[in-house]
């Protein structure tokens, strides 16, 4: 979407884009106010990703971007372009959840269910990364969702089964 | 709230970028975000009515050779923590970083918004509020007579202004003496960190010596020698994404019991990534003991600026400053 600067485009409040989520491309046209959140909520209908304080303090919008963790709220739809975005929507695979959904399910890692989505893309991140060697590692590393009902013991558990199956 | 509508504009050449926001009043650069797009969309304080996207321009990535480490103005939080030599050599740089915010944020936050991170005062954050020299000067300083001061500045604070520079990564950084790359209109220059960041004065707006159209390129950390100990001491209400009440970032170099080179950083407590040179003037060449480290922060902390929500932090950024050396140097009775 580079503009040559002394040719904006009609309406210069407005921006045209291309957002692949969880694989599909979708051909958006945006007020450049529009976060990624909102567009992902808003424009595609994409509810599970969850919009908590909305002022990157909560975690609970925590999508990937380029596989990277990130906050949706605080980033602007226009600067994921080319870009791949991972919603809690594209985890599961032939109608199979992800094992780290199975682990919140089986160890009750959430109450209200509010800031899950946001805590099992952070998780799958996590793992990733490679932050899961002790119960304080992943504490430490999954500090950025917050958890109002309090869940975090069965979190934690759900997340170390799953960094433990891998280590297997 | 209703937000300003901007024009988004995506740079794909440095040079282009910084003519476009110097030629233009109403332009911001954005690159994170983690600070400007709250700012901008959520709290209505910046308005903007252009932003030029600088994520893509090629100012990512890390170098080093043995002397100093270079690192483009584009690159992670997360990207430099993980770098070898930054583990190796730097580890209080790593520890600080690590220390800062959430994984998540620091995916997102570069270094150069690192350094020009706005304050995270509620007053200046909050648009109901009227007076706030930050915002608009010669309006008075909310922060100051509100009861809701706490996470606010003690040194280089004073009635005008209480905002705090809140940067973890900053504090050993300005120990450190590393130096900030900036392109504007008229070219390169390089800017010691410690004389990058203006003390609020009479002008709480004016944050750093950079003029409108200034980019951010890149910083360059000298490599502290082989036989310095560093660490980072960070003190909170919580044990993880939380931002300091007092940190210390101490780089010492003892021989024989003697300290004879001492760099110290305060964060949490200053209106600008604070070097404690009156410290390190009491340290160097003074015995590693508790004695001596309790003289340095005494000396650090002879003037603090105090409103009643931030009276308890002097002491408790003594006690910081005497744990940190202490757990570097020895000394302890």
């Amino acid at each position: 979407m580079s503009q040559d600067p002394h040719h904006p485009p009609p309406d210069p409040g407005t921006v045209r884009l291309t957002l692949s989520v969880n694989g599909a491309e979708h051909e958006l046209r945006l007020d450049s106010r529009v976060t990624l959140l909102d567009a992902l909520r808003d424009e595609l209908g994409l509810y599970g990703t969850k919009k908590g304080c909305d002022q990157g303090a909560c975690g609970a919008c925590t999508v990937l971007v380029d596989d990277r963790r990130v906050l949706s709220c605080l980033t602007l739809a226009a600067q994921c372009e080319g870009r791949q975005v991972s919603t809690i929507e594209g985890l599961s695979a032939d109608g199979r959840l992800h094992p780290l959904q199975e682990a919140f399910l089986r160890h009750d890692g959430f109450q209200c269910g509010y800031c899950t989505p946001g805590q099992i893309m952070s998780a799958v991140a996590l793992l990733r990364e490679g932050r899961t060697g002790t119960d304080d590692e992943i504490r430490e590393f999954m500090s950025g969702n917050i958890c109002r009902c309090g869940a975090y013991p069965n979190i934690v558990a759900a997340i170390r089964e799953v960094a433990g199956e891998g280590a297997r | 709230m209703t937000v300003r509508a901007f024009e988004y504009v995506r740079a794909d050449d440095v040079g282009a970028a910084v003519a476009m926001v110097s030629a233009d009043p109403a332009a911001q650069y954005l690159a994170g975000g983690t600070t400007q797009v709250d700012l901008m969309l959520k709290d209505g304080i910046l308005e903007p009515e252009r932003v030029v996207d600088i994520t893509r321009l090629p100012l990512r990535g890390i170098t080093a050779d043995d002397r100093t480490l270079r690192v483009g103005a584009l690159t992670t939080m997360e990207e430099l923590a993980a770098d070898p030599t930054v583990a190796g050599r730097l580890p209080f740089v790593r520890a600080a970083l690590l220390a800062g915010a959430s994984t998540q944020l620091r995916n997102m936050a570069t270094i150069g918004g690192n350094l020009l991170q706005r304050t995270r005062c509620r007053y200046f954050r909050d648009p109901t509020v009227p007076d706030c020299n930050k915002r608009t000067p010669s309006t008075g300083c909310a922060a100051i007579t509100g009861a809701g001061a706490r996470m606010h500045a003690i040194l280089g604070a004073g009635e005008t202004c209480i905002a705090l520079h809140a940067s973890d990564l900053c504090v050993p950084l300005v120990a450190l003496d590393t130096v900030v790359r900036v392109r504007g209109i008229e070219g390169e220059r390089r800017i010691p960190l410690t004389e990058f960041y203006v003390l609020p004065g009479d002008r709480p707006d004016i944050e750093t010596v950079l003029r409108h159209g200034d980019l951010v390129t890149g910083i360059e950390i000298p490599l502290p020698p082989a036989a310095t100990r560093s660490g980072y001491l960070k003190v909170r209400d919580r044990a993880s994404y939380e931002f300091a009440l007092v940190s210390v970032a101490a780089a010492l170099t003892v021989q024989g019991g003697t300290v004879t080179e001492a760099r110290l950083g305060l964060g949490g407590v200053g209106t600008i990534p604070w070097r404690a040179r009156a410290a390190e003037q009491i340290l160097t060449g003074a015995p590693a003991t508790v004695q001596t480290y309790r003289a340095a922060a005494e000396a650090e902390l002879r003037d603090p600026f105090t409103v009643p929500g931030t009276a308890f932090k002097p002491e408790l950024a003594r006690r910081t400053i005497v744990r940190a050396l202490a757990e570097l140097g020895g000394g302890e009775a």
